[in-house]
């Protein structure tokens, strides 16, 4: 016979992981994304040839080499050579450090730019609001890399150049898209909740607002990189960005345009190059985004 | 016992309606319109009322999380609505306030530490030692533990979020605290557990409430005195027992002899209004109420009926009890 057990009366205390914060439970789901763990691997990949370029690269960037001109890739030149007998391998490693350097600062730079204009403009509404989201209107108006090219005719051609105007004009992307978070998040109650405890805005807007607006612009600001990088090489490959002998993709594009039939090596590696960049930017963005958007979760 | 703490009069709030290209006002939804009434220290004064009648806007006020159009608010001796915006957000140090939606008026990414310790870092109330102190000793208070405050939100039930909700609310230790609906979004058996953690914080805490909700009974079990609110107006305002025993005016006839009876042999007489509640941009003139009062009069249609008292501590807005108005 079984005896009954007297119910314990000590408290059922379930535990769960005491640290389950937000931000783990997005790395949770992001690390189960295979996909995405390839677009990360391939940023990684990338970060680290920026990062030791000039220990990997087997030579320098700027080595000539005239009588190794456009010699296709083989045992010594990985890559082949240019018109100036280059190896197209060591400079890709070193175009990696242009590419990144240009795509993170310029978009770091806008999601600043952006995120302090669209706060401004969600939180405080009326003129202000019309006033900067007019702005914003004005300048998603142009197609973005005629005003890149608009920016850098004003400034004068060069890298640092086409990283301002690339950052300028993803400014009305990430202000539009701060801006609609803020005007969405401060109608909830825990807004409401932290006035009536009689916090300041400034304390609001840093405390409760932009850490609970980040996780679409952390998710747009991954996939702009990569358009980043694409307009970077772009203004490079028209003579506006980085000059010559600037081991940039786009720049070895537009000089691999005059060979392209002797040597298409010159044209194809690095456009390899840029399309692997992008496409690891673009994989690890849209696994952020499943990992970040509470709807995606089940 | 019978201070006033909180003197309301007058207390209104129209929103603007803007319509057209240029947003041109065209009316008013008059959310509340003139309500007076006070709170003494130490009691709880309940506010029902149909949804949008204004009870939550009128809560909202008294704290100035909405600008009222017109009125008076004065808490302790000093008169709120005067002050700056500067001062108003120390004042809130004594007034708190319990939102409805538990699952809502959590910030989901701070953990219930960082939750309750920011009341007292925004009012520079302690160190970093004793305010850890202090949200682990309000935790305890509560009914939760303390192993709970390195936890997010999401990591709770909807009962302890509300425990959470009222601790905060508790820890800078105001004297009023107002409840808008705090179990409204609860199940029957955990809104008894936070009522009665409310009853009793009130006990050990001597606070005051102002606990505004829908639900009668909840109202009727927490409350010292009662309002009734109709179409941002006060309908009626007693104490407690002389309201639910003998209302006096029709529309809280008709709202307790909705109150649900559990008993199945019990037959009563079910008040049936007719229409629904008018719109608050267009209110019916006179009495907010009189296109839906079995007992319409003439005056009804054109005088707006004071809130007068009839018996001691029970006040009422309506014209059957106005003698006057009456012949």
């Amino acid at each position: 016979m079984t005896q009954m057990v007297p119910n314990s009366t000590k408290e059922i205390v379930i535990q769960t992981d005491p640290s389950t914060g937000p931000w783990r439970d997005a790395w949770r789901s992001f690390s189960k994304n295979k996909v995405a763990l390839v677009g990360a691997g391939i940023v990684l990949f990338f970060l680290l040839l920026a990062i030791l370029g000039p220990y990997i690269a087997p030579q320098g960037i700027n080595d000539q080499s005239l009588k190794d001109r456009l010699l296709p890739p083989s045992s010594q030149y990985w890559f082949g050579t240019d018109d100036f007998g280059r190896d197209i391998f060591s400079r890709i490693i070193h175009g990696a450090r242009i590419s990144l350097w240009v795509g993170f600062s310029s978009v770091v730079g806008s999601v600043v730019a952006g995120s302090i204009l669209g706060i401004i403009a969600g939180y405080y509404g009326k003129w202000v609001d019309t006033i900067i989201s007019r702005i914003f209107d004005i300048m998603l108006a142009f197609p973005s890399i005629l005003l890149a090219i608009a920016v850098v005719s004003v400034l004068g051609p060069s890298l640092q150049n086409a990283l301002i105007a690339i950052a300028i004009i993803n400014i009305p992307n990430f202000g539009r898209l701060i801006r609609s978070k803020v005007l969405s998040i401060k109608e909830e109650e825990y807004i409401t909740s932290a006035k009536a405890i009689g916090m300041k805005d400034v304390r609001i807007l840093f405390s409760h607002i932009l850490p609970n607006s980040m996780a679409p612009v952390i998710v747009a600001g991954t996939l702009a990189i990569a358009s980043a990088i694409i307009e970077a090489a772009a203004l490079g490959f028209l003579g506006l960005g980085a000059q010559a002998p600037a081991p940039e993709w786009g720049k070895m594009l537009a000089d691999a345009r005059v060979v392209l039939r002797n040597a298409p090596w010159t044209m194809i590696f690095p456009g390899i190059a840029i399309m692997l960049t992008v496409l690891g930017f673009n994989l690890m963005g849209d696994g952020l985004r499943d990992a970040l958007d509470p709807r995606m979760k089940n | 016992m019978t201070k006033p703490l909180l003197q309301v009069e007058g207390l209104k709030k129209y929103f603007p309606i803007r319509s057209g290209v240029l947003a041109k006002q065209s009316g008013y939804v008059k959310a509340v319109d003139n309500v007076s009434f006070h709170v003494n220290e130490g009691e709880t004064l309940g506010i029902v009322g149909e949804s949008g009648c204004g009870k939550s806007t009128t809560g909202r006020m008294l704290m100035r999380l909405l600008e009222p159009t017109e009125g008076k608010v004065t808490f302790d001796g000093k008169e709120l609505t005067s002050i700056s915006s500067t001062e108003m957000r120390k004042a809130r140090r004594e007034i708190q306030m319990v939102f409805q939606d538990p699952y809502a008026s959590l910030n989901p990414r701070h953990t219930v530490e960082k939750i309750l310790m920011e009341p007292l870092i925004v009012h520079n109330i302690g160190n970093a030692k004793s305010r850890k102190k202090k949200v682990h000793e309000f935790l305890e208070i509560v009914g939760l533990s303390s192993y709970h405050a390195k936890r997010y939100p999401h990591q709770f039930s909807g009962g302890q979020r509300q425990r959470i909700g009222i601790a905060r609310a508790l820890m800078t230790n105001p004297k009023l605290i107002i409840a808008d609906e705090p179990v409204s979004a609860l199940d029957v058996s955990i809104q008894a557990q936070v009522l009665n953690l409310m009853q009793d914080l009130q006990k050990e805490l001597k606070l005051t409430y102002i606990f505004i909700a829908h639900d009668l009974g909840v109202v009727r079990h927490i409350s010292d005195r009662v309002g009734v609110m109709y179409l941002g107006r006060m309908a009626e305002l007693a104490t407690s027992e002389s309201l639910y025993e003998e209302p006096l005016h029709p529309y809280t006839k008709a709202l307790l002899s909705a109150v649900p009876v559990p008993d199945p042999e019990h037959k009563r007489e079910q008040i049936i209004l007719e229409g629904d509640i008018p719109s608050p941009s267009n209110p019916p003139s006179g009495c907010t109420f009189h296109t839906r009062c079995p007992f319409r009069m003439e005056a009804c249609t054109s005088i707006v009926p004071k809130l007068e008292e009839v018996k001691p501590g029970h006040f009422v807005a309506c014209h059957l009890y106005n003698e006057q108005v009456q012949h």
